[in-house]
């Protein structure tokens, strides 16, 4: 599904990334461990479109098109979808406003007519349901005004409606306590399907007892630097991510 | 990041003004320039009463002894008052009977989109439509009359009903009010007079358009509404003009009388050509609209979408004299290249419980310029007034500015005044946000837009929310940030 070789970015003419590959298919569940500075926030950026990150060097493939010849929008109406670190605030707009018109935007570019009013709000309450989210949420201005579990919450109902192919939890579990960590956790595993995949990219190990990665990689320095499966992350929470750096020789 | 933002802000403030065309009709026009026989000239074209030709000669001789006001934060390039021809109408018969008025006019006004004949006027709204200095036609009329209702043209209206005009003109904005009013009451030529009598609820939106055609021409529009005890309207204004190099001067006066428990409600879209992108051309916007709240819980709301003009100067305000009267001002202003807007609105609190509510929503972009200037009074005698304001900035881009100038004269302490100010940028974060979701950062723009302008789009009649939202977008085609 996503095929990344060789990428190198920079920001403001600093090289951030230094050659990451990655390869991940459908199905997967992929955490992206590492400590801060290491270039996590960097890689979901690039992977969405953010303009002001470079990419200088390197492709990325998803679904045999070339990534990085599209605008951040069709990236999205491709199906890739960030659950941000930092969702932010849109004052007089709702979020089932709010996504009505993404929902809309993307079947335009899928060829397919606008939602019909009525389905769409019975697609809203079923994905509801689905994520235990409060329907006056849902009818406040995006985000405004709402705590950082209430952000979260957000972020994973919007995944749910808008049904990514790829889904990236870009530090999900940051400012969360341990009961909305687990709701947020729930609606991400929920949603997982035999023809979608997951990168969950985090600092911490807590997220990953509730989301089980099928594969972890530790990020350091640019470079992906090791690649194991689920015990890895055990062992990072033991040992930190010192070892990694002796290991790497840095 | 600063080259990204200004692209996208060309992107989306880019677009072409819709309504620049030029209506190829034979006028009739007066030479340049103002002096006494010019105004006689007017108030004889319109076979005025000696009453009315008095009184624009006062406002004239009162006119010359003052200075144009430069206490705004605009930059108005001096104006040859005697370069400018100060009655155009165009050529048509006496008759004002739809049959006709002439084709070339009819197709303008259907360009526009104004419905002026009432079969196809599905919409149920009454239109007066004036072009340059005359009302073309006026729709509705009789249907109107049936339940006492009044709408007609202003000259009509001095013919017709001369004891209504004599008794309420210039009485809510004497002539001595300020430069403009003077002007204005000098050489005004037409606009719209309204008159619900007691007890009547006007059974449709009335809407007067107004047009100016002609070149080199001002347009001096004045209009009247009248609302008796516990009656109620709601009136519209639309406004457009060709697009030209050359600026053109507008200076209307817009007066309301609101008896006790009336209501009135008087919204306006302001789409007059704004100039080009270099800030050539457009027009000077210099307007004096007042209302009255007389009697006892009277109300009078204000609701305007403003996105023309090259220069605006436009406070419309209330004088809150009845007891327990209410008024209400909502305003979005938009700018955009070199436009400049100084706006706001002034509520005058007299009578005691008196309630005022200010939301004026601003946005400007490009290398516009945007200022709120509003005051609250409220005299030493009144008491238990209430105001709230709000005064919210937007900006798209770093080129343009936003000013707020709000001023507060309490006289009495048992006042309550609250006053809330905002300033925000449309952040490249929102937009990227936006755009993570599917949303092109032209809708993105559209939509962050409605959001902050939505209090004051949900006051616009029905009729016409959805098209001054789309007028929003427009404006703002090709400029986000």
């Amino acid at each position: 599904m996503l095929k990344i070789k060789n990428l190198h970015a920079a920001v403001d003419g600093k090289e951030i990334l230094k050659g990451i590959n990655l390869e991940i298919r459908e199905g997967e569940v992929h955490a992206i461990m590492g400590p801060n500075g290491a270039g996590k926030s960097t890689l979901s950026s690039v992977l969405t479109g953010r303009e002001r990150f470079e990419v200088t060097e390197g492709e990325i493939e998803f679904n045999g098109k070339d990534l990085l010849q599209l605008p951040a929008e069709d990236r999205a109406r491709e199906g890739i979808f960030m659950s941000f670190q930092y969702p932010v605030e849109i004052p007089g707009v709702s979020t089932v406003n709010f996504l009505k018109t993404a929902v809309n935007e993307i079947r335009k570019y899928r060829g397919q007519p606008p939602f019909p009013a009525g389905d769409f709000l019975k697609m809203i309450r079923q994905k509801m349901e689905l994520v235990g989210i409060d329907n006056k949420l849902l009818n406040r201005s995006l985000n405004e005004g709402f705590s950082g579990g209430e952000k979260k919450k957000n972020e994973i109902f919007q995944m749910a409606v808008l049904e990514p192919k790829l889904a990236i939890l870009d530090e999900t579990d940051s400012g969360l306590d341990i009961d909305a960590l687990r709701i947020v956790a729930n609606g991400v595993n929920k949603l997982k399907r035999p023809d979608n995949a997951t990168i969950v990219i985090t600092h911490y190990q807590r997220l990953l007892d509730y989301i089980v990665p099928d594969v972890v990689h530790v990020l350091y320095d640019g470079r992906i630097v090791k690649t194991a499966g689920k015990e890895l992350v055990a062992e990072l929470e033991e040992k930190g991510y010192d070892w990694i750096k002796e290991e790497v020789g840095r | 990041m600063a080259k990204e933002q200004e692209n996208i802000i060309q992107e989306v403030t880019g677009s072409e003004y819709k309504y620049g065309f030029v209506t190829n009709v034979e006028t009739e026009t007066i030479g340049k320039g103002l002096n006494e026989e010019v105004i006689r000239m007017i108030s004889a074209k319109k076979e005025e009463p000696e009453w009315l030709l008095e009184f624009r000669l006062n406002a004239y001789r009162h006119w010359l002894t003052m200075k144009m006001p430069r206490w705004a934060k605009l930059d108005i390039p001096e104006i040859d008052y005697q370069d400018i021809v100060y009655y155009a109408a165009p050529k048509q018969k006496e008759s004002k009977q739809w049959e006709d008025v002439d084709p070339e006019l009819k197709a303008t006004f259907d360009k526009l989109g104004i419905p002026l004949s009432e079969q196809m006027a599905l919409s149920g709204i009454a239109v007066d439509a004036v072009m340059d200095s005359v009302s073309v036609k006026t729709t509705f009329k009789d249907t109107l009359a049936e339940r006492g209702v009044i709408f007609c043209s202003f000259s009509e209206a001095v013919r017709n009903h001369p004891d209504l005009v004599r008794k309420y003109l210039g009485s809510v904005v004497p002539y001595r009010d300020n430069y403009f009013a003077a002007l204005n009451s000098a050489v005004f030529s037409d606009g719209s007079f309204v008159y619900i009598p007691k007890g009547v609820r006007c059974p449709m939106e009335l809407s007067t358009y107004f047009r100016i055609n002609a070149r080199n021409t001002g347009q001096f529009e004045r209009t009247l509404i009248v609302a008796e005890d516990d009656a109620y309207v709601s009136y519209l204004e639309g406004c457009t003009a060709p697009q030209r190099d050359e600026n053109q001067l507008h200076a209307a006066i817009v007066e309301i009388v609101v008896e006790k428990n009336a209501e009135v409600k008087y919204s306006t879209v302001q789409n007059w050509y704004p100039g080009d992108k270099e800030g050539k051309g457009g027009i000077y916007n210099f307007v004096t609209k007042r209302g009255i709240c007389r009697g006892e819980n009277a109300k009078l709301i204000w609701a305007q979408v403003e996105t023309g003009s090259a220069i605006t100067w436009k406070y419309p305000s209330t004088i809150l004299k009845g007891d327990g009267s209410v008024s209400e001002f909502y305003s979005v202003a938009v700018t955009n290249n070199y436009q400049q807007a100084d706006t706001g609105t002034k509520m005058i609190h007299i009578g005691n419980n008196t309630r005022s509510r200010i939301v004026s929503k601003g946005i400007s972009a490009g290398y516009s310029s945007n200022s709120y200037r509003g005051k609250v009074k409220v005299v030493k005698t009144c008491r238990n007034a209430r105001n709230y304001s709000q005064c919210d900035s937007l900006l798209l881009g770093d080129k343009c500015g936003a000013h707020t100038f709000p001023y507060l004269e309490i006289e009495n302490s048992t006042a309550q005044v609250e006053h809330e100010a905002t300033t925000s940028k449309i952040g490249e974060d929102q937009i990227f946000y936006c755009n993570q979701r599917g949303i092109s950062t032209e809708d993105a723009v559209g939509l962050i837009i409605k959001g902050y302008a939505g209090d004051v789009l949900n006051k616009m009649p029905m009729e016409f929310a959805v098209e001054a939202q789309k007028l929003l977008q427009i404006s703002l085609e090709g400029s986000v940030g």
